[in-house]
């Protein structure tokens, strides 16, 4: 970020305040220049600090909104489907064992078609129960017809849910959306994050209600019971609504770059022009990726790295525009599918990518970081040095686990 | 200070407007449809309903039709407690904000599984909490949506399809699950039983419990006679429902902030010499169809007791508090 930038920014009176905040408090500060109406929380770490700024918020008079002290995950999410079927602009955050609470709710508020927005800090899922961060739970949610969007800054966490309210509640989507960040890596590092011009905000995420509610006057019944004649339409309602979101998504991204001059893309490469190999991350490792890169390239192995930022709808088009020449492809997930032909939940969707519009790039599934063992920028050199030294279609064989250590060898 | 309530006096106080259209799929004498029909009579247009996953549900709800002439939703068996609280505070927040100006009242109308069981969580939560919302039940003692499965609503020795009466197992060997103490435990503003034939109470319970919910929740607890579940036919539903109250198996009473008033007829009932015999209710179920004399006299037994624990509760309750 050039300090020009920063200027113009200030200049255009874009930028409220700067402060140092975690993304925990990034996403809080977010939902609240949203205008949130209805806030349920529950606390579970690594996401509490998040609602316990809403609460504060609210306590002080920051923000008008109803705070529902939950008495479960469960009841968070279904107090908010409740929220939002009768008109609110709503907002909690989980974590681990609470999402994995909410489960049958997520699949019920995406099919409802309501636009709730949901911050996610990962975590390791238990037994054995971690508090750490891993992506393990985020990885359960990919059937479940969310939107999710994943951070890499807690800027960028402030960011992608002032994007949310208007991807969620655009028309043509009306999906749930959940913006993930690391837990601990991220939501409880502080970090520099520009607050925008409350106004600024209001007018790019305006508080529409052109959609169906619960309203006494025009009453409607919502959560019908579908029999097998009308089920398979209902829910091909919500698969076209997950497929226009992309279109609604790359909008709303280039609105948000000119409104608050930023420079988001679905996918965001670095060094990729000259590449043969990329390496394919997502989340709060991007700067220990991009670190590994540069060592790389120290030492003469043509590396990139690309990270994700949308994993729901899977950015395909971006992200085989950017992989298509590649000699290979090397994905670091932090989560993984025991068992699976690719152990990697990222990996898997890359590797389905690529085959679906005919490429047959070699996929490297490696699996890193599970109860927030650290991930080091060495580790990912070293895995760039590998994938240089060995043939592709060896790598591919079996998913690769770095940093576990291994049976008798206590290194 | 409660509002002024208009109480109903006789059948012609209560609306004719329909707001529970015919055409559903329940069964004839559905207990459970006439509760959430006299429900809406007393409650009006202007009104939410939640309503968890049951034989409500299934039988008003299947798409592309519906039988809800009020706003209606349906989200999952155990979290009507929780739907309805955020329902509430979105009425509450956008009345707040000014963007939706609106004196809706927020209706749970859920069964006793979603209620006993696998709701209680969510309930305890709506009403630990003081969310302005009228949680009605409607009892028909097992989860008959499934097929007649035992609930912590079924009584004992009744026979379901999960505890069968068998030679060993005699049907349901535990007691019913005394909701309405639970209820009353949250120390919310009012809370209630009534009965579908006693329908002009039920109206007036329901009226009164939503003129205290600017003060906090309000629970009723409405027996409701599943004629396939309990084993009789259709054209006796009210009849049993009535035998229920007046042989003391199901007392209506109330619970007024903190005081407990016995309704009548069950005041009356409280002398056991005025009852009924509770054999006639029983046997008139086949539920109930292996139950020795003897089981009858424990049952008889549990009544007693659980109509002198609440007489005890009626009559402390018209004493002056000491520290006033």
């Amino acid at each position: 970020m050039s300090l020009t930038v920063i200027k113009s920014r200030i200049g255009r009176e874009i930028i409220r305040d700067r402060v140092a905040i975690t993304s925990n408090y990034a996403a809080a500060y977010a939902a609240k220049d949203a205008e949130v109406d209805v806030v349920a929380a529950y606390p579970i770490t690594p996401q509490t600090p998040a609602v316990e700024k809403m609460a504060e918020f609210i306590a002080n008079g920051e923000l008008s909104a109803e705070y529902i002290p939950v008495e479960s995950e469960h009841s968070a999410l279904s107090a908010l489907i409740g929220a939002s079927a009768a008109g609110a602009r709503v907002f909690t955050a989980t974590s681990s064992q609470g999402l994995l609470y909410m489960f049958e709710l997520l699949y019920i508020a995406s099919g409802l078609r309501l636009p709730i927005v949901m911050g996610l800090a990962t975590r390791a899922v238990s037994a054995p129960i971690s508090i750490h961060g891993d992506y393990q739970d985020f990885a359960a949610t990919r059937d479940s017809g969310w939107v999710i969007m994943i951070a890499s800054s807690a800027q960028e966490v402030y960011d992608s849910i002032i994007m949310a309210y208007r991807i969620a509640e655009d028309n043509r989507v009306l999906l749930p959306v959940m913006v993930s960040y690391d837990g601990f890596l991220m939501s409880h590092t502080t970090e520099p994050v520009e607050l925008y011009d409350a106004d600024t905000i209001r007018g790019f995420a305006p508080k529409r209600l052109n959609r169906p509610i619960l309203d006494s006057s025009k009453p409607i019944t919502m959560g019908a019971m579908a029999v097998p004649e009308w089920y398979y339409e209902i829910k091909y309602q919500l698969i076209e609504a997950m497929h226009n979101s992309m279109g609604v998504i790359r909008e709303v991204h280039d609105a948000f770059n000119r409104t608050f001059s930023r420079n988001y893309r679905l996918v965001e490469g670095y060094m990729l022009d000259d590449a043969d190999y990329a390496v394919i991350a997502y989340g709060g490792i991007w700067g220990n990726v991009k670190r590994a890169v540069n060592e790389a390239r120290k030492r003469g192995i043509k590396a990139g790295a690309l990270r994700l930022r949308l994993f729901r709808p899977f950015p395909t088009d971006e992200l085989i525009e950017m992989i298509s020449d590649m000699k290979t492809v090397a994905v670091i997930d932090r989560a993984v599918s025991p068992g699976a032909a690719i152990e990697g939940p990222v990996a898997m969707e890359v590797a389905t990518a690529l085959h679906s519009r005919g490429l047959s790039t070699p996929v490297v599934s490696v699996v890193h970081g599970l109860g927030q063992r650290t991930v080091y920028s060495r580790d990912v050199a070293k895995l760039i040095k590998i994938i240089n030294d060995s043939q592709p279609w060896d790598l591919t064989k079996s998913t690769m686990y770095m940093g576990v250590r291994e049976y008798g060898n206590e290194g | 200070m409660a509002m002024k309530v208009k109480l109903a006096k006789s059948f012609f106080d209560i609306t004719r407007e329909e707001y529970l259209a015919p055409g559903h799929t329940a069964c004839p004498a559905c207990g459970a449809l006439l509760t959430a029909r006299l429900v809406l009579k007393a409650a009006g247009p202007d009104v939410i309903v939640v309503n968890p996953t049951g034989c409500l549900e299934v039988t008003t709800t299947i798409y592309p039709y519906t039988a809800w002439g009020v706003p209606y939703i349906h989200v999952a068996f155990e979290n009507a407690g929780a739907v309805a609280s955020g329902i509430e505070a979105a009425i509450k927040s956008l009345n707040k904000n000014g963007s939706l100006k609106r004196n809706t009242k927020v209706l749970v109308i859920a069964g006793d599984g979603g209620t006993y069981d696998i709701g209680l969580q969510a309930l305890s939560g709506m009403l630990e909490r003081g969310h302005g919302v009228l949680y009605v039940l409607y009892d028909n003692e097992a989860y008959m949506n499934t097929g007649i499965q035992r609930s912590g609503g079924t009584p004992k020795f009744a026979r379901t399809t999960t505890m069968p009466a068998g030679t060993v197992i005699r049907g349901k060997i535990e007691k019913k699950k005394d909701i309405m103490s639970i209820v009353m435990a949250h120390h919310i503003p009012y809370a209630a039983t009534a009965n579908v034939a006693f329908p002009i109470d039920l109206v007036n319970k329901v009226r009164k419990a939503l003129s205290y919910l600017n003060e906090g929740p309000a629970f009723i607890h409405v027996l409701a006679p599943c004629p396939p579940g309990w084993g009789f036919s259709d054209e006796k539903m009210i009849e049993i429902a009535r035998l229920a109250t007046e042989t003391g198996y199901f007392p209506l009473y109330e619970w007024d902030r903190d005081r407990l008033i016995i309704n009548p007829p069950s005041d009356m009932y409280m002398d056991k010499r005025l009852r009924k015999s509770l054999r006639e209710f029983v046997k008139a179920q086949s539920r109930w169809s292996h139950v020795t004399d003897e089981e009858i006299k424990g049952l008889e037994k549990d009544i007693d007791d659980f109509l002198n624990y609440l007489w005890r509760l009626s009559m402390g309750s018209g004493v002056p508090t000491p520290y006033a």
